[in-house]
């Protein structure tokens, strides 16, 4: 067989691919076809994988059948093992490994400096700039979703320090490319790797989830940009459509949030008090177990808010016990997810999913909210800055304009939380402190648990 | 890549071609997300996070081309972190996708 005929049979092949992977991610879009999808889009991968071993003048062999193994084995691990609420860093981590594999097929067309066009090096070197930027971004965004970065930390002069490194990195990508000295090379990609940290580092809380699904399309770009340098059409095509898709996700998530994606990149969320901040005054009143459950067994209609601390105490299990003893006792139940509850859009979807809840009691912030004056009760479950009035109110509250969840229109709101501290934005919460609210404090586990108890006793 | 011209006797990705390719598949990928209800944004973000893992195929070929120590290097990274996008990406993805498998009525129309 000639190199011709090869040639023939491997670009039909990724043709076939790129077929499977929009028609995969096509399918992923509707929850009747999802699982077709995932299938068709890894059918996609393991072809484009073995007729990739057929290109003609491969070497290394063994290399790159270690780390295929190496890479594949540990990760498949790791998808599989992790609890479906650290799903999100996952993600992250995931994705900042294909950024940093994007950006290392950069860095070897960088040093060599054979690429076929004047298009293919900078397109090659764009690639490289948004690759590392993801994988090094993206390595951030897991450690703070994983807690091992805590608190959002903004340098003195912020912006400024961003403006300075990327005209800085830009510069020496243009010299790396313009010179292909080696020293200018690792220069641009360490600056790069720099520039994600810095820009992530200040970000905090409930803008995380825009923030991986916008290293998500960068990387989708890098993948393309780098497909165009090695002149592989599954790799542009794949690359390109996610990158578009990507985009269109963040802006999607930062529209649900009112939070303009610039804003969320150069005006992090920080929870300190600006000048002018009205400050919160009243008390917390507590409320036992007992009388919760009591509030809920004779109300007609519950509302219930899931946030993150519903998946960090791992209690969807039981909230789902809860509203199955609520519909036994007569009570009409329905879940009000925020858009961007939890870590990611969807993600309270996700795990009230894995805990049967049915789609049809779950229920977005646009169709439930007029809803909340008509409901005896609103549970908030770990969540806090969805349903903080203070986006309605207080302009001069950094979350003001993101829409929220009107759960102090309710009769009662119960707030189940795990101590008296402020949310994942560190922004104070004027609902908690309001006439009709009672906090309920303890893991959300342990009280959904208390509370499904004492509602089996009135029943 | 010259030598896959030489190699081939033509060069598939001639320059406004791959133009066209980039502007068509970038109204694709608009497309196929413009209408996706909310339940699925995680899903599906996972889903595109392990369609770019073909990059590894990318990475397949620049270790399969490399001649010093250095490209060798850098390729293995390459391939590693390419295939671990992949395999974590898929795997990841299934699980959460296989929650939605169960016979329970599909609200499809609500977004």
């Amino acid at each position: 067989m000639t190199t011709t005929s090869f040639h023939l049979i491997i670009d039909s092949c990724y043709f076939i691919v790129a077929l499977l992977f929009i028609l995969g991610l096509k399918s992923m879009s509707s929850p009747v076809t999802a699982r077709r999808g995932i299938i068709w889009a890894g059918a996609g991968m393991v072809l484009a994988t073995a007729v990739t071993f057929a290109w003609p003048g491969m070497r290394n062999y063994a290399l790159i059948l270690l780390a295929l193994t190496i890479g594949s084995s540990i990760s498949w691990w790791a998808g599989k093992v992790v609890r479906m609420t650290d799903m999100p860093q996952m993600v992250a981590l995931f994705n900042g490994m294909g950024g940093g594999s994007a950006a290392a097929i950069a860095a070897i067309q960088l040093s060599r400096g054979t690429a076929h066009s004047a298009i293919a090096i900078t397109l090659s070197a764009l690639g490289a700039l948004i690759g590392t930027i993801s994988f090094s971004g993206s390595c951030i965004a897991f450690a703070k979703l994983q807690g091992i970065l805590r608190k959002a930390a903004r340098l003195p002069g912020q912006n400024a320090v961003n403006i300075i490194l990327a005209t800085l990195t830009i510069a020496s990508g243009i010299y790396a490319v313009v010179s292909g000295a080696n020293m200018s090379i690792i220069a641009f990609f360490t600056l790069a790797l720099l520039l994600g940290v810095i820009v992530t580092i200040p970000i905090g809380g409930a803008d995380m989830p825009v923030v991986i699904s916008l290293f998500n399309a960068f990387t989708g770009l890098a993948v393309g940009f780098e497909g165009y340098a090695l002149n592989n059409p599954a790799l542009i095509i794949a690359g390109i459509v996610v990158g578009s898709a990507g985009s269109l996700l963040t802006r999607l998530m930062a529209r649900a949030m009112n939070r303009p994606i610039l804003n969320i990149l150069f005006k992090p969320i920080t929870g300190e008090v600006m000048p002018g901040t009205a400050l919160v005054t009243g008390t917390l009143k507590e409320i036992s177990a007992l009388d919760a459950a009591s509030i809920l067994r004779y109300a007609r209609k519950v509302i219930i808010i899931p946030g993150y601390g519903m998946a960090v105490g791992r209690a969807q299990g039981k909230v789902k016990e809860l509203t199955d003893i609520l519909e036994q006792a007569g009570v009409e139940f329905k879940f009000a997810i925020h858009p961007v509850a939890g870590r990611m859009p969807g993600h309270m979807n996700v795990l009230l999913a894995e805990a049967n809840v049915p789609y049809e009691k779950i229920f977005d912030l646009e169709e439930i909210n007029e809803e909340f004056s008509g409901t005896d009760a609103a549970v908030v479950i770990g969540a806090n800055d969805v349903v903080n009035p203070a986006a309605r109110t207080d302009k001069s509250s950094p979350i003001y304009g993101m829409p929220i969840l009107n759960a102090d229109h309710a009769q009662n709101v119960i707030v189940i939380k795990r101590g008296k501290g402020t949310g994942y934005s560190g922004i104070d919460n004027p609902l908690f402190y309001g006439d009709n609210t009672r906090m309920l404090y303890g893991s959300a586990q342990t009280v959904v648990s208390e509370l499904i108890k004492h509602l089996k006793e009135f029943m | 890549m010259k030598a896959r011209e030489r190699l081939w006797g033509y060069n598939s990705m001639e320059g406004f071609v791959a133009l066209y390719i980039f502007m068509l598949a970038a109204f694709t990928g608009y497309e196929v997300i413009s209408r996706v209800p909310v339940i699925l944004h995680t899903p599906l973000m996972s889903g595109s996070n392990f369609v770019h893992g073909v990059v590894l195929v990318g990475a397949m070929v620049v270790l399969g081309e490399a001649q010093t120590p250095f490209e060798q290097a850098i390729g293995f990274l390459a391939v590693l972190l390419g295939a671990a996008n992949a395999a974590g990406g898929y795997a990841v993805t299934e699980r959460m996708l296989s929650m939605f498998r169960s016979e329970r009525k599909q609200d499809t129309t609500k977004r």
